[in-house]
């Protein structure tokens, strides 16, 4: 860094000689102009979306069976298909609340290809039938912030937006929400009550879903912004294109960010499904391997939320399924890599420590819970902890996940691997998050918080002195 | 008396008229109070009960539950250092350390002058750049310790005052009313389905 602060420039991104869905404006400097947008194909996939039926469309994008990029993996096609018939008005809200430990890609296609979002948002309220459309972005996001607005005003300008968009008798309007700093707003029902003007505390669901019942009680399609950012392709080139790159169960392509302890961290758009771990932390395109050619110890392969792989799980490809059986999740697409050197316990509690301090308090589990985990590990990682914290770990774990939690399977240890997901007692998946990271860490290394703490009080003799 | 200028409650009126509920623009007016004074003042929070329609208890309820939102003063210069995962593997807890000696203050307060405020932060949305750090939320990334004392003293000199405005100021362009938007319909007004979607619907089977 110099201190010539370089605002306009979102570092991080690595092209590659790979096929590009989402990325393929970000060589540009000017990436995020309508001018650079309009130069490069920008929304001709519009045109295309509004010479369909609107059932055509969402057929379309059925057919590509584009996952979405949120965290969940749900197909949007189908989830579009959630919305109960004659229930109007119907709305879009588009969530750019990025938060979660190690994700760093939605503000980097927000930040240097905003039309690409805008027509995305489009395509999706005219197949729909969504009437307003709400992008939500994080608030501590101020560049978003204003190459979104840019982009709108521009939209608007050219006809993209509004009444009658060109021409035709689609009118939709979009509006720039701002968040104000709440990782748990992301969460789509909390999404939901923050835009109504609420504490962003997560709904109850089921029995409602906000396809059913969203905004303002109507049917609403929550989407991330990278799924929509995925559809003016699909327009563009059919579904048949979109399904051309990656695998039958994860079409397409995907944005990763890996971070930690790689000699080249950063976000890249792989082809989704057959891309290994190994790949994306050694392969020359990728990362190149470990700094200073360290032995690799442990990686998160999803998002702060998901359960650690070891390097026995190397060769599994970057696949829902494939991730799920060995006993994680792939989620938000961030790969956190840690080498021989780490703490183990120490940054199982940097994750511990952000899901008790994010949690909104609505449920015990999570709100108590968490907070206790993070007392005990901090007291652990302090050097105060005893054998009995361990065991209280697991206790206080088990009061927010009960039953067997997920983890990967470990050589060294001889254990075999417990398939995602788990059970939970919260109403979101917070509580369990501050859980599942040190499940982890405490199932795979376990001989490293024993080496922190001292034996239980209870297994130790404390002889009598004069002072006591 | 920090209630909403008259530019501000303005552009209030054009924000609220963008959704469909006036509840809804609660936080963006939080933002443009804070923007306007550096924090959000109680005054505020009644003037935007009145503008919204809502007692001042509801918007009370709302801002406290979103940290971007303070409610006293704090410094200029907002520094706030990500201490998540990785940022946390590589380094964060000595440039917090060195940013606490530099400014001569513990992380979660303000210096004398009312120059900088502290604070632990957690993940930005820059993690393959870490160590980062955001200044009123203007992300810093890779940053050293030599690059933060860098930052440290430019802020002060004033070298970076046109690059990061003063705290509350979030995106210096909005998004502009547009005469061709459809405008906001209440909830309640709209029970059709929209033409484009009717006019298929006697010729189509529903999807
Ligand atoms: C605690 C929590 C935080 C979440 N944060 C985000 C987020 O920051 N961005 C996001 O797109 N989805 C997030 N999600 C997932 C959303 O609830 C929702 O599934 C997603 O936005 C749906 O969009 P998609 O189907 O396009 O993936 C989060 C979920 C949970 C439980
Ligand atoms: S799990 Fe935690 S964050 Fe989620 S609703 Fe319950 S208390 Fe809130
Ligand atoms: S962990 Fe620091 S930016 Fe994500």
């Amino acid at each position: 860094m110099s201190t010539a602060i370089t605002r306009d420039y979102t570092p991080g991104f690595y092209e590659g000689d790979r096929p590009k869905v989402v990325t393929s404006r970000f060589e540009y400097e000017d990436s995020h102009t309508l001018e650079r947008y309009h130069a490069t194909n920008g929304y001709e996939g519009l045109r295309k979306c509004l010479a369909m039926t609107p059932a055509q469309m969402h057929d379309e994008v059925r057919a590509s069976t584009v996952l979405g990029r949120g965290g969940a993996g749900f197909p949007a096609g189908v989830k579009w298909g959630f919305t109960p018939k004659d229930v109007w008005p119907r709305y879009l809200v588009v969530n750019g609340d990025e938060s979660e430990p190690g994700t760093y890609k939605d503000r980097l296609l927000m930040e240097r290809d905003p039309h690409q979002l805008i027509e995305g948002c489009l395509i999706a309220c005219y197949a729909v039938g969504l009437s307003h459309c709400f992008l939500y972005v994080r608030g501590e996001m101020p560049l978003a912030h204003e190459r979104l607005a840019t982009a709108l005003n521009d939209a608007y300008d050219a006809g993209y937006i509004g009444k009658n968009v060109l021409g035709t008798d689609f009118s939709v309007d979009i509006t720039l929400h701002w968040g104000a700093g709440a990782y748990v707003v992301g969460e789509e029902t909390a999404l939901i009550e923050s835009l109504e003007g609420e504490r962003g505390m997560p709904r109850l669901k089921p029995p409602f879903f906000p396809a059913a019942i969203g905004l303002y009680g109507k049917p609403t399609i929550v989407n991330n912004v990278e799924t929509l950012a995925n559809l003016p392709f699909i327009a563009n080139e059919g579904s048949a294109a979109y399904t051309a790159i990656g695998t039958e169960t994860s079409p397409g392509t995907r944005m990763i960010a890996i971070s930690g302890h790689v000699k080249r961290p950063g976000v890249y758009e792989i082809i989704n499904g057959s891309t290994t771990f190994r790949d994306i932390i050694y392969g020359d395109e990728f990362c190149q391997g470990i700094r200073d050619d360290n032995e690799l110890k442990a990686f998160v392969p999803g998002g702060g939320s998901a359960p650690w792989f070891l390097p026995d799980q190397l060769d599994i490809p970057f696949e829902g399924r494939e991730a799920g059986s060995a006993g994680s999740m792939l989620g938000s697409g961030a790969v956190m890599v840690m080498d021989s050197t780490t703490d183990i316990p120490k940054a199982a509690l940097t994750l511990t420590r952000f899901y008790a301090h994010e949690s909104c308090g609505k449920c015990v589990p999570c709100r108590e819970g968490g907070t206790w985990l993070y007392r005990i590990l901090e007291r652990i990682c302090d050097g105060h902890g005893t054998t009995d914290d361990l065991d209280q770990i697991l206790e206080v774990g088990q009061s927010i996940c009960p039953g067997e939690m997920p983890h990967a399977a470990s050589e060294r240890l001889g254990l075999e691997a417990t398939p995602f997901p788990y059970k939970m007692t919260t109403i979101c998946f917070v509580g369990p998050s501050a859980y599942a990271p040190l499940h982890s860490a405490l199932t795979l290394f376990p001989e490293e918080f024993e080496a922190k703490v001292a034996p239980s009080p209870k297994r130790t003799k404390i002889p009598v002195t004069a002072a006591s | 008396m920090s209630r909403l200028s008259d530019s501000n409650v303005q552009l209030a009126h054009e924000i609220i008229a963008r959704y469909p509920k006036p509840k809804s623009a609660l936080i963006p007016l939080l933002h443009l109070s804070q923007e306007q004074n550096g924090y959000v003042t109680q005054d505020a929070m009644r003037h935007i009960a009145e503008l919204v329609g809502v007692t001042p208890a509801e918007v009370i309820g709302t801002a406290t539950f979103y940290e971007m939102f303070k409610f006293e003063p704090v410094g200029t210069y907002l520094i706030n250092i990500c201490g998540t995962m990785s940022c946390a593997l590589l380094g964060a807890e000595e440039l917090m350390h060195h940013a606490e000696q530099k400014l001569g203050i513990r992380a979660g307060s303000t210096t004398d002058d009312g120059m900088f405020t502290l604070e632990h932060a957690e993940c930005q949305a820059a993690c393959t750049e870490a160590p980062c750090l955001q200044v009123n939320y203007r992300h810093q990334y890779r940053v050293s310790t030599q690059d933060l004392d860098a930052m440290i003293d430019d802020l002060r000199s004033g070298a970076l005052r046109d690059e990061i405005p003063a705290h509350g100021t979030l995106t210096r362009i909005r998004q502009r009313t547009h005469p061709n938007e459809v405008g906001a319909v209440p909830v309640d007004e709209v029970t059709e389905a929209p033409v484009w979607i009717s006019k298929h619907e006697a010729t189509e089977a529903p999807a």
